[in-house]
């Protein structure tokens, strides 16, 4: 389960709608506590690199995300989860999702397209990293 | 050395809910294999099936990245910390979407393709949309023959060719799709039997004919892409006019001499072939490559650059050859590279085309096939055999060799003086003007001009162009004479 508030998730559908056809992306920061996360704040990476890059690559180097580490770090909070946009398809993740993710942090993906941010859902590896579950958002 | 492993909070219920963890040892990869036998839970979030660290994942000495050190094998220090950062990934779903539709790969297709698949620009579904696609290849000479062997070797589903030549001893030179033992053959059948042997899991198409107009848009439609690989003007125009009234991309190449240009003429993103050429040059002015030679290697440049965007635009990446004229000149060895625009008064992809439907190709470009040169009918024409009865005949007469030197150097006419064109009017004086006088050169083009030009400067004397120039010598006369 994720706890997030109302500002962070209007944040996250805003940067996907101005990123929009390309995804966006960035980190949920917050807490983990009793199993489950507190986002108390979204740091926004995107996403000005090469057109190129902006397809099938990887939306988050580590080194941004050391940066937004270091960030957290200093607020005392913890990288909880990321987001990212999923322009004109739905807001569920795929194959390759699967593949580059680490159980515990939460995946939030919300689908996009010119005008609008239609479906959020936010997702969970399996502990065997064999599927994605969907996690209840719970917003503050 | 006892070294400190930070573990990322999503990875501490694998190693009982700790931080850090400290183990003694030499290297990065010494450390991870320590941290992972105690901790078996951890492993498979680190490590693929392979045992290979997952792409996703960057192990950090200190503060620098291990890839940018030995990897694994960077040795570590007493005191050092090692932290694991994970890149996040995104993308694909488009992909997955379109994957259902795409054919499925065979076991043998997999190991073939193995050095596409690991890559992510490719990967299984890069590779499952080249076999999806069709390529269209009109000609299979010069370019043709890199273009088919690559794009058959990457394993794209169906491509089909044109031609309706055959395979002559001038072409093994360059045309390496075909062998000394496919002379005289037709160069369809022993393209098909090579790109067969090169790759049997595709299918090859082969089309016996001219390109003309009323055949073109019936073979495109069939084809998601067609690369053009035709030398001379007609044809090249009417591949243009022929994708842009049928939305199809043109992966466009020539070649002349040491020289070669490559880009995609795609009229639905970007420019077309007419809006960087809107007319053909004048009949005869630019020479074709059977008359200025072309260096043998350079179309296997051009063509596998032709190759390399036909594979880019089915996988669908980015930065294409669109919009942007390659310009390569192999013998200081330079790329130049020319933006292109996309002429709005262009008259087959512009805002008010005129033209839409295919056209008269020969007629447009001003050449009439097999009808060299421009019919003059003030020039006076003399066939080989002729030629021939009057010199055994004892016929006063001189004849002049309009070629280069290094051509006179490959054949030559028995009892000719040599002026190549470039200076046969300074050197006019060196001619006879009281005898009758025959010029000639490898197929009669270049005499013509010479003859003219002569006529221009106020040359006198009577002149009399050989038809067909050496060549038709070689093959009516004398035999001994070689073939370029």
């Amino acid at each position: 389960m994720i706890r997030i508030g109302e500002k962070q998730l209007t944040e996250i559908r805003r940067h996907g709608i101005q990123d929009y056809p390309y995804e966006c992306c960035g980190l949920l920061l917050g807490r983990y506590a009793d199993g489950r996360k507190f986002v108390s704040e979204t740091y926004p990476i995107s996403n000005a690199r090469e057109e190129s890059a902006k397809r099938n690559r990887f939306l988050i180097t580590p080194d941004e995300l050391l940066r937004g580490e270091r960030y957290a770090r200093e607020h005392d909070l913890e990288v909880v989860g990321f987001y990212h946009s999923h322009p004109d398809s739905p807001a569920v993740p795929s194959q390759y999702d699967l593949e580059h993710a680490w159980p515990t942090y939460s995946y939030i993906i919300v689908s996009t397209s010119a005008d609008e941010a239609r479906d959020l859902f936010s997702w969970e590896q399996e502990p065997d990293r064999s599927r994605f579950n969907q996690e209840e958002i719970q917003c503050q | 050395m006892p070294v400190t492993i930070a573990i990322p909070a999503p990875l501490r219920q694998f190693a009982g809910g700790q931080s850090q963890i400290t183990v003694e040892a030499k290297t990065a990869g010494e450390a991870l294999d320590l941290l992972t036998s105690t901790h078996t839970a951890l492993r498979r979030h680190l490590f693929n099936d392979q045992n290979v660290l997952r792409n996703f994942v960057n192990v950090y000495l200190n503060d620098e990245d291990i890839r940018h050190a030995s990897g694994p094998a960077t040795p570590v220090k007493d005191g050092d910390t090692i932290m694991i950062v994970p890149s996040i990934a995104g993308g694909a779903v488009v992909e997955s979407e379109v994957s259902q539709t795409l054919p499925e790969l065979s076991h043998e297709e997999i190991l073939r393709y193995s050095r596409h698949l690991i890559m992510p620009e490719v990967g299984m579904q890069g590779q499952r949309k080249l076999k999806a696609a069709s390529v269209l290849m009109i000609g299979t000479g010069g370019l043709g023959a890199p273009v088919g062997m690559y794009l058959a070797a990457a394993g794209v589903g169906r491509i089909g060719i044109v031609d309706f030549d055959v395979v002559e001893e001038s072409n093994l030179q360059r045309q390496i799709i075909h062998g000394t033992k496919d002379l005289g053959r037709r160069k369809i059948e022993s393209a098909r039997d090579r790109l067969r042997d090169i790759n049997p899991h595709i299918e090859i198409e082969t089309h016996e004919s001219r390109l003309t107009s009323h055949n073109a848009m019936q073979l495109f439609r069939n084809y998601d892409i067609i690369v053009d690989g035709t030398d001379n003007f007609p044809t090249r125009y009417l591949v243009n006019d022929a994708c842009v009234l049928s939305k199809k991309p043109n992966v466009y190449g020539s070649i002349f001499r040491f020289e070669g240009q490559a880009s995609v003429f795609w009229a639905e993103k970007g420019a077309c072939y007419r809006c960087l050429y809107p007319e053909p040059p004048p009949a005869g002015l630019v020479p074709s490559c059977a008359e200025g030679g072309v260096l043998g290697v350079l179309p296997g440049i051009v063509g596998a650059i032709q190759a390399n965007e036909t594979i880019k635009i089915i996988l669908g990446a980015d930065d294409l050859l669109i919009n942007r004229l390659l310009l390569f000149d192999a013998w200081p060895m330079k790329f130049r590279e020319f933006k292109l625009r996309k002429d709005p008064k262009c008259p087959v992809c512009g805002e008010n085309p005129t033209i839409t439907k295919l056209i008269d190709y020969e007629e447009f470009c001003g050449v009439a096939p097999h009808q060299l040169p421009p019919a003059d009918p003030k020039l006076e024409e003399i066939s080989a055999t002729e030629l021939n009865a009057r010199r055994l005949r004892g016929d006063k007469l001189q004849i002049i060799d309009v070629r280069e030197p290094h051509e006179f150097e490959i054949a030559r006419i028995p009892g000719t003086k040599l002026i190549p064109l470039g200076h046969v009017v300074t050197r006019m004086n060196e001619i006879d003007q009281n005898v009758e006088t025959i010029v000639h050169c490898k197929g009669g083009v270049r005499s013509a001009k010479a003859i003219e030009a002569l006529k221009r400067a106020g040359f006198a004397g009577r002149l009399i162009n050989l038809k067909g120039g050496i060549t038709a010598w070689s093959e009516d006369v004398d035999p001994r004479v070689a073939k370029y």
